[in-house]
């Protein structure tokens, strides 16, 4: 059995390319179905996001295998596959395994290490348990995939920073505040990027936002998607001292609010710290204000510099990963190529063997002087019964068809305790029989 | 006294391995090492503790006579009060700063001679113990709010020159720093006050009178100043942040002059000429 992935990414595919590929999600019950009928397909599943379009299956016959995938990819959007083919890639056998582990543990991801992928493919994954196209190997496939997602995860720092400017500001208020609980926000002016951090900031528990704009109702209307109060752009500062966090991002000319300004500012609110991120090019507020004891006054460069300075800190930590992964790999194949007959009935026998042989020399040791012939008697007996009991067994793992065969070796493997020896994948004759 | 060589020693090693823990912990930033450090510190301020009953015992009275003890009571002061405070604050990185300090301290102590001072029976009162351990503890909280200071300067000065190193990661937010510094200072100046006063009261019990301007004493009235109005300071004023850590880092010199410098530098009655044998006491 291989595994097999066939499918196109960010890195391969524009997005034009992508959006026409993505497979429905209300539609998935039928395009599994399609996917497990293809004749090389033994179980499989289909990732579908905005940056990928995977389909994972195993097969018997990867090579085959591959070629259906393809042509399963192109047809099932109304494609020729050769209008496709420079944006597919297809993967087998080790290859495929290490690029869904890459994927999981998001490293092939366009912001390495975004958590976002590994909750996509989880959604596919129970797509596939619903509609019964996962099988024993596609199970045990994932569910390495998702603790090894995790063991990067806890393991390496790949997700530890900021890698956005609104979160940036988010970790740097819980380097000033250590906790948000209970802060107050001010919003001056509107600007995306200033309500995407307001957002954040909430979610932290900032619990006051204020908003200021030249235009009131503007002002009005933002604050009422926060739950907080419109301030009069004429007066703002006069509430500046009641403000722990301030976002700026007007259209302004000129400095809005003046190092005086901050000055006062701290002095009425007894020098408690005060966060300034200014987003606004021009910019806002006085640069001289950093230097204030109480003031962290941070603009968009400095923000900027931040989030760059953290992808290189995570392009590091994605090189522990792939070590990782490289480990991971290789013992998930091992397991596989462990799922053949042979070798798990040697292990069998010789497990039984280890017990027979144990046995019947302590049996021999308490009874003391036995004839040779006696001695001999035990021997072929026990011999004889270890035959018997496994007779049975052997010629079912054997006779087993392709589909099941797998299960049975499983079975018998964790029932037994057995660790065979892996073999080479092409010395299994037994196994493509 | 092979038992409580032994005890010192078990001391030392958990406060070795301590170290090792914090800083270990600071390095990999994996929380369970600094955990261990935390069960090591504890158990050697415990071991420690015995050996200072053990040695109680053998002395008759606390067991803060000679450079020797004072060094080993000041670390056991420090140890046993930032864990107090890591139960509060969960300031696994500072430990990274008092066990490595303690375990200098242990050190220093070993390296000084160990004599058992006989003690004058006339000052031997129950006032002593008092004065010794007040004091003491008082220093051990400045000493973490030194500790305290300093980190919430290297985390300020990151924050505001916008270049961040490993230690940004590690360290605390500045807001818990300050925090630390303040209740390091609340704890401490009571302390320090009830060990000046107890001091005094117990100098005129010793010598008829209350104040003598002896070295040790003058500096530590100069400490105390500069510790009260740096609260007042915090009280009133508003000072925090960056303006309070610099200012207790300045009063931890003065205060690190008045402990040790006074008691080698100058004679006096605290002075750590004890084991001349000439004088019957030190701090």
């Amino acid at each position: 059995m291989n595994i097999v992935v066939v499918g196109l990414s960010h890195k391969t595919a524009p997005v034009e390319v992508r959006e026409k590929i993505a497979f429905k999600a209300e539609l998935m019950e039928a395009h599994l179905r399609r996917l497990l009928s293809l004749p090389a397909v033994a179980e499989g599943m289909i990732v579908s996001t905005c940056n990928r379009v995977e389909l994972y299956a195993v097969s018997r016959t990867p090579q085959q295998a591959g070629e259906q995938l393809q042509q399963f990819l192109a047809t099932s959007h109304g494609f020729v596959l050769s209008e496709l083919q420079e944006h597919i890639y297809c993967h087998v056998g080790a290859q495929a395994v290490r690029h869904v582990l890459r994927v999981c543990a998001s490293l092939d991801s366009m912001v390495v290490g975004e958590p976002q992928i590994l909750g996509q493919i989880k959604s596919a994954y129970s797509d596939a348990g619903e509609f019964g196209s996962a099988g024993l190997i596609l199970n045990r496939f994932m569910h390495k995939a998702f603790s090894v997602a995790k063991r990067v995860r806890t393991e390496t720092a790949i997700a530890s920073n900021a890698v956005s400017v609104s979160f940036a500001a988010v970790e740097l208020a819980r380097k000033i505040f250590d906790s948000l609980e209970g802060k107050t926000v001010m919003l001056v002016g509107a600007g995306e990027m200033c309500e995407l951090a307001a957002k954040h900031f909430v979610r932290y528990g900032v619990t006051k936002v204020l908003v200021t704009n030249r235009t009131y109702s503007r002002a009005e209307k933002l604050a009422e998607s926060f739950g907080g109060t419109a301030v009069n752009f004429d007066n703002f500062r006069e509430q500046l001292h009641r403000v722990d966090i301030l976002l700026s991002s007007t259209g302004s000319p000129d400095y809005v609010i003046s190092a005086a300004d901050l000055k006062a500012a701290c002095k009425l609110r007894r020098y408690k710290p005060m966060f300034l991120i200014d987003i606004a090019v021009p910019r806002d507020v006085d640069p001289a204000a950093n230097k204030l004891d109480s003031v962290y006054l941070y603009d968009v460069d400095d923000l900027q510099g931040i989030v760059q300075s953290n992808l290189k800190e995570r392009q590091k930590e994605a090189l522990k990963a792939e070590e990782i992964i490289a480990g991971e790999v290789d013992q998930f194949l091992n397991w596989m190529t462990s799922l053949t007959v042979k070798p798990t009935i040697v292990a069998l026998r010789r497990q039984l063997e280890d017990i027979r042989s144990k046995e019947l020399e302590k049996t021999l040791g308490n009874l003391g002087a036995l004839e040779p012939r006696q001695r001999k008697a035990l021997e072929a007996m026990s011999r004889a019964m270890i035959n018997k009991i496994l007779h049975h067994p052997t010629s079912v793992l054997k006779q087993t068809g392709d589909e099941d065969r797998a299960c049975y070796i499983d079975a018998v493997q964790q029932l037994f305790n057995l660790s065979p020896e892996a073999v080479p994948a092409d010395d299994q004759p037994d196994d493509d029989s | 006294m092979a038992h409580m060589n032994l005890l010192v020693a078990a001391t030392i090693l958990a406060y070795a391995l301590a170290s090792g823990c914090y800083v270990a912990a600071m390095i990999s930033k994996k929380a369970g090492i600094g955990r261990l450090g935390r069960w090591l510190l504890f158990a050697g301020v415990v071991v420690h503790a015995a050996g200072f009953a053990v040695r109680h015992s053998a002395a008759e009275g606390l067991p803060v006579t000679s450079l020797h003890e004072s060094l080993s009571f000041f670390a056991w002061c420090l140890v046993l009060l930032f864990l107090l405070l890591d139960l509060r604050f969960r300031l696994s990185v500072m430990g990274a700063f008092a066990a490595p300090a303690a375990l200098v301290l242990m050190i220093f102590s070993l390296l000084s001679p160990d004599v058992v001072v006989p003690v004058n029976p006339v000052l031997r009162t129950w006032l002593f113990p008092i004065h010794i351990t007040f004091a003491f503890l008082g220093n051990a909280a400045f000493a973490l709010s030194f500790g305290a200071g300093v980190m919430y300067l290297v985390q300020d000065r990151m924050l505001r020159s916008k270049r961040f190193n490993r230690l940004y990661q590690m360290l605390p937010s500045i807001d818990i720093l300050d925090r630390v510094n303040y209740t390091c200072l609340s704890i401490g100046f009571p302390l320090m006050t009830v060990g000046i006063i107890s001091g005094a009261v117990w100098a005129n019990i010793a010598w008829g009178s209350y104040w003598s301007w002896d070295p040790k004493e003058t500096w530590a009235l100069v400490t105390w100043f500069l510790y009260a109005g740096l609260l007042h300071g915090r009280l009133t004023i508003g000072w925090r942040g960056r303006r309070a850590a610099v200012f207790s880092i300045i009063a931890f010199a003065f205060l690190l002059f008045t402990f040790i410098g006074v008691s080698l530098l100058f004679d006096g009655y605290h002075s750590f000429d004890a084991f001349t044998l000439l004088s019957q006491l030190s701090w």
